[in-house]
């Protein structure tokens, strides 16, 4: 009930690229494991309310106050690519974006 | 005392020692670094050079602490099992990490994983299976099965792991341990590399259940960095009950009867485990939890969801790795396509797609409603009963390879302990026997905020059942 | 050949002035140095967690009451996927099908929603530098990343570039009132998005919108939408469909492109943000936003059109609030030179604005108080209209005291019976005779030169109104 066509467009979305084999295999698993899923399809849930957290808090916000920030250095410790003190990435025009 | 003197006391053993003056803190850490560092089961992936410097000898007395490798621990490889943060050290360190080392539990080591916690044997992780010690052609499940392994072979008194459908209790079970997956919220998730955010939870993985609740008491508590963290209402106490009267203890049709597919030697181990709770005073009666059937399904909707989300980050941008090639878009998907295995592949897939327009309603708001009738079912069946009990996993630690085939397979490792998640509330998983010559586990679950109850309640059968994991360690 | 009209409605975005970012204690940056305003939260490291900033829910309430909307008792925020560079999460934490605000009115244009949501780093192009295979690379900065934003959608309720931009800016004064922003459009505080689209006169349905972008100033406000307008004219006179798309508008060359992006793009897959618990609005938080209201122009309009000033001033300095600080600073000058509101209004909307244009007046060289000085010594007849503009031009060139000004000019207007007129209107007749002659017949159409004449003699001193008397008194007419 996943195809191809939908396994691939899947894949754009989540930015993963898949070889042939595993566009077939993806999309034959995925299948699978959604004829599972889907039973829930068979239940009466009229008038259920969807639950997001299990806990009951609210707000929990923080107040406007200052905390330092990192180090440029830190920062930029772990990135792959660095320039001009930022993070060095391929321009989104080049890549087609 | 000899290295194997010190580590075969417990973790609650090794305090008091350490209080009395028996035993130095400064030798037990050695003793369990050597271990660690001997350790054949590929259940770490990092180990401590020597004791922290500042290390604080507070409540804990300095007994140290294996940790999963998905919580964030400044300076040390913190890559939750995966290609794509190897070698990553993060600038800061989890909440409950922090707070474990301030109790005065230093950083023993970080133990091996499936990748972002997506598995339950442990073939997962992008740096090798972890084998189960009691038969090394065995998974030791998943996916905390470095945390659990290294307890049960004796390297670690005592490890953290996470649990977000049964990742604590599955993989305590099948290494003979205790594991114990907090009420959800008690625990900070700041700093736990998120595989979904609104079931994981930290918890312990320990010898006893003693040792349970003491590391626990010292991990529960408000965190101001997590909003989703709450306080927890009252001191974990030390369990010490050794009866059960009174104790009414339901068990769901639904995950032990027909089709629930646990294996006869795991169901007649719990039978016998039923039958020792009634001789201890509990009274057991069958329950039902309706929707409980339909809880994988919710999950296999819910938590791949969270996660397509919570692994967006990963693009080769700011850490971790990065696979070049040319263009931006070209980046992200080689970068994401070689940094990440094929069940996490799987799952982001997964989780696409049910999130992706026009199915929404179909998938995530479905098992959202499902995940309310879940958390109905357990309200009102702990109206009748203190406890809901089941087998924890529905076999013991099967072979390597065995079921890497079919996802689903895999899958159904959670079908009684992902009802709990679901629903956000407490659940333990003791050893209870053997089946095939391989431990098999019991799982305890209670309302939120019940831990103590269960802890006692817990205690109370350990007492009677006798487990004796030494097989385990000298295997 | 049949009219169009547009229909307009616009989605504008506001950087909140909170002390620090939406969702970790990061100070908000002002030009420092790039990624020197960053923590483990705003760069999304893996582990952190979001803590949304109190201060900007207080925000967004306030803006939400001076928009009269109804202020939700429970939100949520959403996560917003997609990949972009300056995305450090893959998503954007942001409000979805339960915002803060709902509906509203501000001036002719209705509110659709108010929500809060965290902007995004700044991408700076770096050029093709080689370093990667030689393509093109850019250098990400995560400073702005995490900054509160508000975004308010409106109806579509708008129906020319004019109006959206007297409308932009009511809000922009509106806001800037609140302080809660500093609503700059230059510096990308205050940001505008047109949703476009145009239909027959006179019929109901909606044709096609498209999203016009990068908008940058209020007067590429205007130019944009106007060019967006007569781009879709065009094409449905010429028989050809609009199409949906997203629009960017080129000032410099005030062309049109569009940011055709893959179809795939705009699916964003929200869903509840389980990193955050929903905002629930208590009494208290109602009340402390309401606590901090200050006067919005449309009050503030009704107030100054009771002092009697002319509708039409009422609104320019309502609207244009430094103006309105200016007038009341002005007002507020007591004492013998206390002015007229209504005249002080005139100067101040007509001849200070002339000569200060858009800048605030309170940063010029004229003093409120000068100003007052200067419009009281009008209506006394102390100095003439004439001469007092000329005065108020020396105070927007050096400033001081207009009093002193007209004194070192000898500026100061010929009171009445002041007997150094009467020489010099004598001289005037006598030197327009048959100008003299007309009025005797009648015409005093034709008092104009002997007026003038006075005036030279006079640099202006004299009050035309004397003048005048004097004439009739000598030519018993
Ligand atoms: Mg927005
Ligand atoms: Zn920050």
């Amino acid at each position: 009930m996943i195809d191809r066509e939908q396994v691939l467009h899947v894949a754009r979305l989540a930015r993963l690229e898949l070889t042939e084999e595993e566009v077939e295999r993806m999309s034959k698993e995925l299948s699978d494991v959604l004829g599972h899923i889907e039973k829930i399809g068979e239940l009466d849930l009229m008038g259920v309310p969807p639950t997001t957290h299990v806990i009951e808090v609210s707000n929990a916000l923080r107040p406007d106050e200052p905390e330092p920030s990192l180090p440029r250095e830190i920062a930029l410790a772990n990135a792959p690519a660095v320039a001009d003190g930022g993070f060095l990435v391929p321009s989104p025009q080049a890549g087609g974006e | 005392m000899t290295a194997t003197d010190l580590t075969a006391l417990t973790a609650a053993g090794a305090v008091a020692a350490i209080e009395r003056g028996d035993i130095d803190a400064g030798e037990l850490f050695e003793a369990y670094r050597a271990a660690a560092a001997e350790d054949e089961l590929n259940a770490y992936l990092w180990v401590a050079e020597g004791r922290p410097a500042d290390a604080t000898t507070g409540p804990l007395s300095g007994v140290p602490l294996a940790v999963k490798d998905l919580f964030c621990t400044e300076g040390v490889p913190s890559q939750a099992g995966s290609k794509i943060l190897e070698g990553y050290r993060p600038p800061y360190t989890a909440s409950v990490v922090a707070r474990l080392a301030q109790a005065g539990a230093p950083l023993l080591g970080k133990t091996n994983q499936d990748e972002f916690a997506m598995g339950s044997s442990n073939e997962n992780s992008a740096f090798g299976p972890v084998l189960n010690p009691w038969d090394r052609t065995r998974v030791p499940g998943g996916s905390s099965g470095g945390s659990a392994a290294a307890v049960a072979a004796g390297s670690a008194p005592w490890a953290l792991g996470t649990d977000t459908g049964g990742s604590i209790r599955q993989p305590a079970a099948l290494c003979g341990i205790v594991g114990l997956k907090p009420t959800y919220g008690t625990v900070s998730r700041y700093g736990m590399i998120a595989f979904a955010s609104s079931l994981d939870q930290a918890g312990p993985l320990t010898r006893d259940v003693t040792d349970a609740a003491l590391l626990l008491r010292h991990m529960v508590g408000r965190d101001d960095r997590d909003s989703t963290s709450v306080g927890f209402p009252e001191e974990v106490a030390t369990p010490s009950s050794e009866r059960l009267d009174g104790i009414r203890l339901g068990v769901p049709e639904e995950l032990t009867g027909e089709g629930s597919g646990v294996e006869p030697g795991v169901l007649a181990a719990f039978e016998a485990t039923l039958k020792l709770a009634e001789e201890l005073g509990a009274t057991v009666e069958t329950c039902r939890l309706p929707h409980a059937p339909h809880a994988l399904a919710a999950y296999y909707v819910l938590a791949p969801a969270e996660a397509s989300s919570n692994l967006a980050r990963y693009d080769g941008v700011r850490y971790g790795l990065r696979v070049e090639d040319g263009g931006l878009v070209g980046m992200y998907t080689k970068t994401r396509s070689r940094g990440f295995g094929t069940e996490v592949k799987r799952r982001i897939m997964l989780g696409t797609y049910s999130l992706s327009s026009g199915y929404y309603d179909a998938y995530y708001g479905r098992a959202q409603r499902v995940r309310t009738k879940i958390a109905e079912d357990f309200h009102s069946a702990f109206e009748r009963f203190d406890f809901v009990v089941t087998p924890t996993s529905p076999s013991v630690a099967f072979e390597l390879g065995s079921k890497t085939a079919d996802p689903f397979s895999m899958y159904v490792n959670d079908y009684c302990t992902v009802p709990m998640s679901l629903a956000g509330i407490p659940a333990i998983s003791i050893p209870n026997g053997l089946s095939e010559g391989l431990p098999t586990g019991f799982q305890l679950a209670g309302p939120a905020f019940s831990e103590n109850r269960i802890l006692d309640a817990a205690y109370a059968l350990e007492q009677a059942i006798g487990f004796d994991g030494t097989d385990g360690r000298t295997a | 050949m049949n009219e169009y009209e547009p229909v307009i409605g616009l989605e504008i975005h506001v950087q909140l002035s909170t002390r620090t970012k939406m969702f970790c204690g990061c100070e908000l940056s002002f030009g420092e140095p790039p990624n020197t305003r960053t923590c483990p939260v705003c760069l999304g490291l893996p582990g952190t967690l979001p803590r949304a900033n109190a201060r900007a829910i207080h925000f967004g309430l306030m803006i939400g009451l001076a928009l009269g909307c109804d202020l939700a008792p429970r939100s949520i925020f959403h996560r917003k996927n997609y990949f972009y560079p300056d995305l450090p999460k893959g998503y954007q934490i942001s409000q979805y099908d339960e915002p803060l605000c709902k509906g509203g009115r501000l001036g002719d244009v209705r509110i659709h929603r108010v929500h809060l949501e965290e902007d995004a780093a700044k991408l700076v192009h770096a050029g093709s530098t080689g370093r990667i295979h030689g393509s093109d690379v850019s250098v990400v900065d995560f400073n702005r990343g995490g900054t509160p934003l508000a975004e308010i959608v409106t109806e579509p309720d708008v129906r020319s570039a004019a109006q959206a931009r007297e409308w932009l800016t009511l809000l922009r004064t509106t806001l800037r009132r609140l302080g809660v922003s500093d609503v700059n459009m230059e510096e990308g505080s205050l940001r505008c998005d047109a949703n476009i689209s145009i239909r027959p006169v006179g019929s109901a349905q909606l044709g096609t919108k498209t999203e016009l972008k990068n908008m940058n100033s209020f007067r590429f406000l205007e130019r944009g939408v106007n060019a967006e307008i007569a781009r879709q004219e065009a094409l449905l006179r010429a028989g050809r469909p609009v199409v949906q798309e997203t629009l960017h508008f080129d000032p410099t060359t005030e062309r049109i492109t569009s940011l055709r992006s893959k179809e795939e793009a705009h699916d964003y897959r929200y869903f509840p943000e389980p990193d955050l618990v929903p905002v629930a609005i208590s009494d208290e938080m109602r009340k402390a936003a309401k606590a901090d209201m200050p006067e919005l122009p449309a009050a503030r309009e009704e107030r100054l059109q009771a002092l009697g000033i002319s509708p039409a001033s009422a609104r320019q300095l309502a609207w244009r609030s430094e103006l309105g600080d200016y007038f009341e600073a002005a007002l507020a000058e007591d004492g013998p030179t206390r002015p007229d509101a209504q005249p002080l209004a005139n100067w101040v909307c007509n001849e200070l604005v002339a000569r200060v244009g858009e800048e605030d007046p309170a940063a010029s060289k004229v003093e409120p108080a000068a100003l007052a000085r200067l419009v009281a010594l009008v209506t006394e007849k102390a100095v003439t209209v004439s001469n007092a503009k000329r005065v108020l031009d020396r105070l927007v060139e050096e400033g001081g005291d207009p009093a002193q000004i007209v004194e070192a000019e000898g500026l100061g207007a010929m009171a009445g019976g002041d007997d150094a007129l009467d020489p010099i209107v004598e001289a005037a007749l006598a030197a327009n005779a048959d100008a003299a002659e007309k009025i005797k017949d009648g015409n005093m159409r034709a008092i104009g030169a002997i007026i003038g004449h006075v005036m030279r003699e006079t640099k202006g001193r004299a009050d035309g109104a004397e003048v005048t008397r004097i004439v009739r008194e000598k030519l018993g007419v």
